[in-house]
């Protein structure tokens, strides 16, 4: 049986384009309606959700999902919370993946083996645990991989050949290349650089490659998914939710048409692309 | 857990000790943190790396640090104590070193052996300021660009350290983020060199971080109990009965400590900063009331929640205000090789100025905090007992703190 990933990336190949993961932080900036955004997306034209644990300390985000995560766990989220909106998701769609992304700690307080129990129960698909590194894969990796669920990994620009192999190694779904050296949302990828980096990476693995962490624009989207199999959108998505949100950070009829709207808008960027005869 | 032969063989090839460290850090980072251990490696054994330390440590940090006999201090504790009682206390003077504390030991050896990696730019986070301090100071002798992290709550409550910082050429920038202290200062930092990875060196201030921060700051500050070891036999023929120091993330306690892990006769203390009380949740004793967790690239007792989100700290002292240890004291912790006791801010504080009366001496508000226990400690000891203090720094940066806090107006 082939996974939700493995089938997404495939009916996104046989249309021609790459797929569009979307990124938005579980519980920002409530809740009610960040369980609302999470089941809107799809619709909107997200093709995977990536769904951002909170944590108090993110080390390799901006500061637009610094705030996402504080605003979250300011108003409660916690990541049984997360996992319960999962499940609650997963009631009215079963076939977008969902990738859980955040840092390590959460998990290893919760317990490897109960969350991954936990995870894989509510319908979660991957995970992506940024201070993780193969180094370290006896800790969630290898487990998380015997549990069913992909450990999807970072690639960088300071990934070089010698170091492929071994960050490959494990790596299921699909791999996540950082086109920058930076935190999200910072710097913009250059795509004729990211191009290059995913060719090199696709000589090493057949799995798809997602790009991220420099990608603001539906246009910037759209250079990005002509080549490459996903394009990843993320601090973009929540900098649009904070505009509408009120003084106090609750949100405000506007804050769920502003997210749809831009995933909309970057959707039909990216479908426009027909993928360059990259495989 | 059994005890190993050795306690200082530590960490493994994986940068563990036992459950702890570890490199628990972004795919980005790794590379560096791989290059950073082989070229720490290589200069380990190199003769000449060693020849430029030594000259460095004694010409311009001032090394060797004295071991003094704290006289007043024993006769005080002793006119309190049973007959028979008290401990004869020596303060090893790390306060005296270049920059005020023992800080720059550290520094140096990162500052060299970034030049020999050619990176020109110099990153570092900083509490108090005197990491930042020494890694200005050096940045300024050897000519490189240095950029330092500093909570934006810390840069209010040690400004003379800001401005000395900045009179050394380097860049100060404050950390709005999070709880605008420590751990703020390093996730910044964290977040500068995953960005600035050709040029730049970061300069870690304490035996934390990813592999090989920890045995490598540990290494560099080992200098202290070596030193003291030497003349602690020199002056009394035998190695002291008991050492102890104060601990944020635990520098100074490690290069004391672990020159003399090996020899079971030596008790060790460590003393993290108990806040308002431990009791209070406001501290920041993260051995006494933290779990094992990950954070900045280690697995080591983190004060935090139970859903894994890591708490503020809270001391009068900004050079402990972290809710973390270094990953070799949560080992010797969980191994009971060394004690971890913890001290208030009021007992810091009646400390610092018990030293100052009696011994003219006025220690950081970090060492107070050691100071505090040795008071508590030395007592319920003989009087033959050599009992070794670290003091780890100067108070001149905690001035206008503790004048405002003893409702002083300077």
């Amino acid at each position: 049986m082939s996974t939700r990933i493995e089938s997404r990336f495939k009916a996104c190949a046989t249309e021609g384009r790459a797929a569009l993961v979307t990124f938005v932080t579980a519980g920002d900036p409530d809740y009610e309606t960040s369980l609302a955004l999470l089941r809107a997306l799809p619709a909107a034209g997200a093709d995977i959700i990536e769904f951002g644990v909170p944590f108090t300390d993110p080390m390799a985000d901006g500061p637009v999902i610094q705030a996402a995560g504080l605003r979250a766990l300011k108003a409660g989220q916690t990541l049984a919370r997360t996992l319960e909106m999962v499940r609650a998701f997963r009631e009215g769609d079963d076939a977008t993946p969902i990738v859980l992304m955040g840092y390590y700690n959460p998990v290893y307080i919760y317990g490897v083996e109960r969350f991954l129990a936990d995870a894989r129960a509510a319908g979660v698909d991957g995970l992506v645990v940024v201070d993780l590194p193969p180094e370290e894969d006896s800790e969630l990796c290898l487990p998380a991989l015997a549990a069913g669920l992909d450990f999807i990994r970072l690639a960088t620009p300071t990934t070089d050949d010698r170091r492929l192999p071994a960050v490959l190694a494990n790596t299921a779904g699909f791999v996540y290349y950082v086109s920058i050296t930076g935190i999200t949302g910072a710097a913009t990828a250059i795509p004729s650089l990211v191009g290059q980096a995913v060719a090199r990476i696709k000589r090493h693995t057949s799995l798809p490659i997602a790009v991220g962490f420099g990608v603001k624009t539906p246009e910037g989207a759209a250079a990005i998914a002509a080549g490459a199999d996903g394009v990843v959108v993320g601090s973009a998505l929540i900098d649009a939710l904070r505009a509408t949100l009120d003084s106090e950070d609750r949100a405000t009829p506007a804050t769920i048409p502003a997210v749809t709207g831009l995933v909309g808008k970057l959707a039909a960027a990216v479908r426009a692309v027909r993928r360059q005869a990259a495989e | 857990m059994n005890a190993p032969n050795s306690f200082r063989t530590g960490p493994d090839e994986t940068g563990h000790f036992g459950l702890f460290g570890g490199r628990f850090v972004a795919e980005t980072l790794m590379p560096l943190i791989l290059d950073l251990e082989t070229a720490y490696e290589a200069a380990k054994v190199d003769p000449a790396y060693r020849a430029e330390m030594d000259a460095g440590l004694k010409h311009y940090v001032g090394r060797p640090s004295p071991l003094y006999y704290a006289e007043r201090l024993t006769e005080h504790l002793r006119a309190g104590a049973p007959a028979g009682m008290g401990a004869k206390i020596y303060f090893k003077r790390e306060e005296l070193n270049h920059t005020g504390s023992h800080k720059v030991n550290n520094v140096l050896g990162q500052i060299l052996l970034a030049r020999r990696m050619g990176k020109k730019r110099i990153i570092a986070e900083t509490g108090a300021g005197q990491h930042g301090v020494a890694t200005a100071t050096l940045c300024a002798r050897y000519g490189l660009e240095c950029v330092v992290y500093m909570g934006a709550v810390d840069v209010a409550r040690q400004a003379p350290n800001v401005f000395r910082m900045k009179m050394l050429g380097a860049s100060v920038v404050p950390v709005q983020s999070g709880s605008k202290t420590l751990k703020d200062a390093m996730n910044e930092a964290l977040r500068d060199w995953v960005t600035n990875v050709s040029d730049t060196f970061y300069c870690i201030g304490t035996v934390a971080g990813p592999h090989p921060y920890p045995a490598m700051v540990r290494d560099f500050q080992s200098i202290i109990g070596t030193e003291t070891r030497e003349q602690i036999l020199e002056m009394e023929g035998r190695l002291p009965d008991s050492l102890i120091a104060c601990i944020g993330g635990g520098s100074n306690a490690m290069g004391l400590f672990h020159p003399f892990l090996d020899d079971p006769g030596v008790k060790i203390f460590g003393v993290e900063a108990a806040g308002h009380g431990i009791p209070t949740g406001e501290h920041a004793a993260s051995l006494t009331g933290g779990r094992p967790g990950v954070l900045h690239g280690n697995r080591t007792y983190l004060l935090m929640d139970d859903d894994g989100q890591i708490a503020e700290a809270h001391s009068i002292s900004a050079g402990l205000d972290y809710p973390g240890i270094g990953p070799e004291h949560s080992w010797l912790h969980d191994t009971g090789r060394a004690t971890y006791i913890s001290a208030t801010d009021d007992e810091a504080l009646a400390a610092f100025q018990l030293v100052a009366k009696l011994e003219g001496i006025i220690p950081a508000l970090e060492p107070a905090h050691a100071l505090a226990k040795v008071a508590d400690l030395a007592p319920t000891f003989p009087e033959d007992h050599l009992m070794v203090v670290n003091l780890s720094g100067r108070g001149d940066k905690d001035i206008p703190q503790v004048a405002d806090i003893l409702g002083t107006r300077l």
